[in-house]
Formats: C-alpha cells, sequence, structure tokens
C-alpha cells in the first residue's frame, strides 16, 4: 500500500514538474518571440529614419515623390514599432509592467518639464542657435533606460 | 504585506524558478514577492492560492494584521 501511494506520488510530481515544463516554455517563448520583434521592428524604424534623414541630400538628390515616400515608410514601420512595443508589454508580468510603467512615467515627465525649459532657453535667447528635438528625444532616451535600472535594482 | 510564499515553496520542494514557470511570471518577480518588495495583484494572489491549494489568508497578510 506504501509503496503504491509512494508510486502515484512520484508520478504526480514527474508531471508537475513535466507541465511546468511545458508552461516554461510557453511564456518564455511568447516574451523571447515578442522582444525579438520588438528589435526587428526599431532597428527597422531606426534605419528608415537614418534613409528619410540622409537620402535626399546623398542618394536621390533632392527628388521630392522619394523624399515622402522615405518620410511614410519611416512612420509606417514607427507605427508598427509601436504595435510591437504594446505586445511586448502585454507579454511582460504584472512586475515588470510595473517597472516599465513607472519608467515611462518619469522619462514623459522629464521630456516634458525638461523639453519646456529647454524651449524656454531657446525662445529667450539664452542659447545660441535653435532648439533641436534630437536633444529631447536623447534625454527621454537615457531617463528611461535609468528609470528601467532603477527598478530593476529596487525589485532585485 | 507579509506572506508565507518562501516557506510554502521549501515545504514543496519548488526552487524559484518552478514557481515562477507555474505562475507564469518572471523568476525575479517571485523573488520580489518572498522578499516582501512587491506585491501581487488579486488574480496572481489567486493562483498562487489554487497552486498551493491554501486560502489566500494563509500565506499573505497584512502588515497591520501580523
Amino acid at each position: 500500500m506504501k509503496s503504491i501511494t509512494l508510486l502515484c506520488v512520484n508520478y504526480t510530481l514527474h508531471y508537475i514538474k513535466r507541465y511546468l515544463q511545458m508552461k516554461k516554455q510557453n511564456w518564455n517563448t511568447q516574451l523571447r518571440h515578442n522582444t525579438r520583434q520588438l528589435a526587428y521592428w526599431t532597428l527597422a524604424w531606426v534605419a528608415s529614419m537614418a534613409l528619410a534623414s540622409f537620402g535626399p541630400k546623398f542618394i536621390w538628390q533632392e527628388n521630392l515623390p522619394f523624399t515622402i515616400l522615405a518620410i511614410v515608410l519611416n512612420a509606417a514601420f514607427g507605427v508598427g514599432m509601436i504595435l510591437a512595443y504594446i505586445r511586448h508589454t502585454k507579454s511582460m508580468d504584472e512586475m515588470q509592467r510595473k517597472i516599465q510603467l513607472e519608467a515611462m512615467g518619469i522619462a514623459l515627465g522629464v521630456g516634458l518639464v525638461g523639453g519646456l525649459s529647454y524651449a524656454l532657453l531657446d525662445t529667450t535667447n539664452v542659447i545660441s542657435g535653435n532648439a533641436d528635438i534630437s536633444v529631447l528625444v536623447v534625454l527621454m532616451t537615457i531617463t528611461y533606460l535609468i528609470g528601467i535600472f532603477i527598478g530593476q535594482m529596487r525589485y532585485r | 504585506m507579509k506572506n508565507r510564499l518562501k516557506v510554502l515553496r521549501a515545504e514543496r520542494d519548488l526552487t524559484q524558478a518552478d514557481l515562477a514557470d507555474a505562475l507564469a511570471v518572471s523568476r525575479q518577480t517571485v523573488n520580489a514577492i518572498e522578499k516582501g518588495k512587491f506585491d501581487p495583484s488579486l488574480p496572481l494572489a489567486f493562483k498562487i492560492s489554487r497552486l498551493f491549494n491554501l486560502p489566500i489568508e494563509a500565506i499573505f497578510q497584512d502588515d497591520e494584521e501580523a
């Protein structure tokens, strides 16, 4: 009787471990797939941005239809990247989503306040030259990455 | 919020990774819950409760009650 019970327990444990392995593959596989998709879309968006920026001068010599096409392509890749990011976020667990949300909140706040201050510096002629949008993008990206790092450390 | 997750996991001889897989969360999340750094949502708490076959209040205790 005792050995039968032991056999049943062993069988159940074996079944649970196999079930866990299957679930692990499903969840991790999905997250890895969505992360890879996001990387591809981001790469495509950055490449199309470079094409739309430098193409008119160095490739198609200011040909307007080509320039418009490159900008539309860049915007389309941008939409794809946003959708990939939404899918990526949805495949995260609740704590990872919380870390993302906090980092994005900080990046948005710093971007808004820093961006407006930077614009004020420009309009009041405190800085020489025009305010460049790329400065804001870099500021928000760095703040977002710092936010992610702090979040990861906090819940470690 | 305090919890007995670490004890319950150890009693069942499960690693953090095993528990994370069963709950479809990352190992980091299980670790944060065990250390009391992150409070799980109600659906995740119910999932944990079902997995250990225990009522939620037997796993999680409010800080003010404890």
